[in-house]
């Protein structure tokens, strides 16, 4: 599998924005044109959003891999650049560079279980290996999505996680940290979903995408059950500028985030993660 | 009526008593009871005498914060093979939350008084059951804390 950036990486190209659409009460999705060649990507990778005057920021691509006729971009106005692109409409444009960086594991999971793990806007960057995992199906084992949200408000994709749920070859499981009566699923963090899933842990890729504190937690739960390092794989994020191992802005201890990462096996990032401040 | 043995059975395939010894189980189940409520049925309200704990076989429950003029603030769900009610084993043996029952569920129940004059008698029975309460306690209080790091807020 391989998807690497066009042209020169770090010119823009320029993209107008077909759909926007609101997600949460501070998310929202957009979708690009990427014109008729389309847009190729891997489940994992992430591209460089430029809003003119503002800035660039890296951003998942959360669209089907299997649908390049539209670039989709689910994004959580948390500063400058997010906020900036939050308030773009339909006809906009967008800078964009990409796509960059490693994928999710969708090929070496296949023939075992697959356990997805998202917390919060996790859930966006881990929605292609959702969907390329859904459309080659039968090349899996058990499949398994558990999601925490803040609370049931804070719920992403809400139409399509039942969607999955409703479907008879696939687990979905859902939690919120807090919640009132009017709600009628699970209360709890997301490890608590885990235990309860099902799936063989010595036969399974486990997919992690939230908050890296969300992912300690889930990492420690899944040692605890007998699943292995090498088999669980985490979308890191750090600050980033050139998007191709030039400027260092991403290092990560011997890595770059944009190159060597987003998506790194907990194998190879452990003794990392452990690291106060890195 | 469900007999001893009946309720010695159904105590055994519950995960939290995993490996007891049958003779421990069985003098656990002289004061079981077998239960099942419906949903929105309140098993504990906070401040009520804890009198019995829980062990649940299928179903789920709320556990609730209790808010003078407003609806619970749910805490945590527990499901299939989880266990609630641990006031029973710390004075002053009062429910410290509300527990509101979210969809039909069977539950065998063990009785606070009996217990403690039980283990009162058998100490090696009750390091036993501490034993395995201590892992169940400490990882809700593990998820608790987790929840308050509130690690999905923007920062
Ligand atoms: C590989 C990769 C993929 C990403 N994918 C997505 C995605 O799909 N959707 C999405 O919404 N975001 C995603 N992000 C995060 C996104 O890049 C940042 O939120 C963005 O860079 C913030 O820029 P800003 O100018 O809006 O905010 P800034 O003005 O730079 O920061 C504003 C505030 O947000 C905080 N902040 C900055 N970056 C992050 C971050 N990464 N996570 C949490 N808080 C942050 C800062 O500490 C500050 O308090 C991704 C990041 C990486 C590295
Ligand atoms: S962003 Fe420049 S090296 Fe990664």
């Amino acid at each position: 599998m391989s998807a690497k950036a066009k042209t020169d990486p770090m010119v823009p190209e320029l993209m107008s924005i077909s759909v926007r659409r609101k997600e949460l009460a501070d998310t929202f999705t957009i979708e690009l044109d990427p014109g008729k060649a389309g847009f190729e990507f891997l489940p994992g990778q992430f591209n460089m959003l430029y809003a003119f005057g503002v800035g660039e920021v890296p951003i998942s691509i959360s669209g089907d891999p299997a649908e390049p006729e539209s670039l989709v971009h689910t994004i959580r106005d948390v500063g400058a650049v997010t906020n900036a692109l939050s308030k773009m409409k339909k006809g906009d444009q967008v800078g964009v560079r990409g796509p960059f960086g490693s994928c999710w594991p969708v090929g070496e999971a296949e023939g075992s279980d697959v356990v997805i793990v998202a917390g919060g806007i996790g859930l966006a960057p881990l929605r292609p290996a959702i969907d390329h995992i859904l459309t080659n199906r039968s090349k899996y084992g058990r499949f398994v999505i558990l999601y925490g949200a803040r609370s049931p408000e804070d719920i992403l994709y809400m139409n399509q996680l039942q969607k999955w749920r409703g479907r008879l070859d696939t687990y979905v499981d859902v939690t919120v940290d807090h919640a009132g009566r009017d709600w009628a699923g699970n209360v709890g963090v997301v490890t608590r979903l885990i235990g309860r899933a099902n799936f063989d842990p010595r036969h399974t890729k486990v997919m992690i995408c939230g908050p890296e504190i969300m992912m300690r937690f889930t990492i420690k739960e899944l040692n605890q059950i007998g699943v292995s390092k090498e088999d669980i794989y985490v979308s890191m994020e750090r600050n980033m500028k050139c998007a191709i191992g030039h400027c260092g802005h991403c290092q990560f201890g011997g890595h770059f985030v944009c190159k060597d990462g987003p998506v790194f096996s907990y194998a190879r990032i452990e003794s990392l993660l452990q690291v106060r401040g890195l | 009526m469900v007999k001893v043995e009946g309720l010695d059975k159904l105590l055994a395939e519950h995960p939290f008593f995993d490996g007891m010894d049958d003779a421990s189980r069985k003098t656990l189940a002289g004061c079981a009871r077998n239960e099942c409520f419906d949903v929105g049925d309140m098993i504990a309200k906070e401040g009520q005498p804890a009198e019995r704990f829980y062990f649940i076989r299928s179903g789920s429950v709320a556990l609730e914060f209790h808010t003078p003029g407003q609806d619970g603030l749910i805490i945590e769900t527990l499901h299939d093979g989880d266990v609630f009610g641990w006031s029973w084993m710390v004075p002053p043996y009062e429910w410290s939350y509300d527990i509101r029952v979210t969809e039909l569920t069977r539950v065998t129940s063990l009785e606070a008084t009996c217990l403690r004059k039980k283990l009162k008698k058998d100490n090696a029975l009750g390091f036993e059951l501490y034993s395995r309460f201590m892992p169940v306690i400490a990882k809700r209080l593990y998820s608790a804390r987790q929840q308050l790091t509130d690690m999905y807020a923007k920062k």
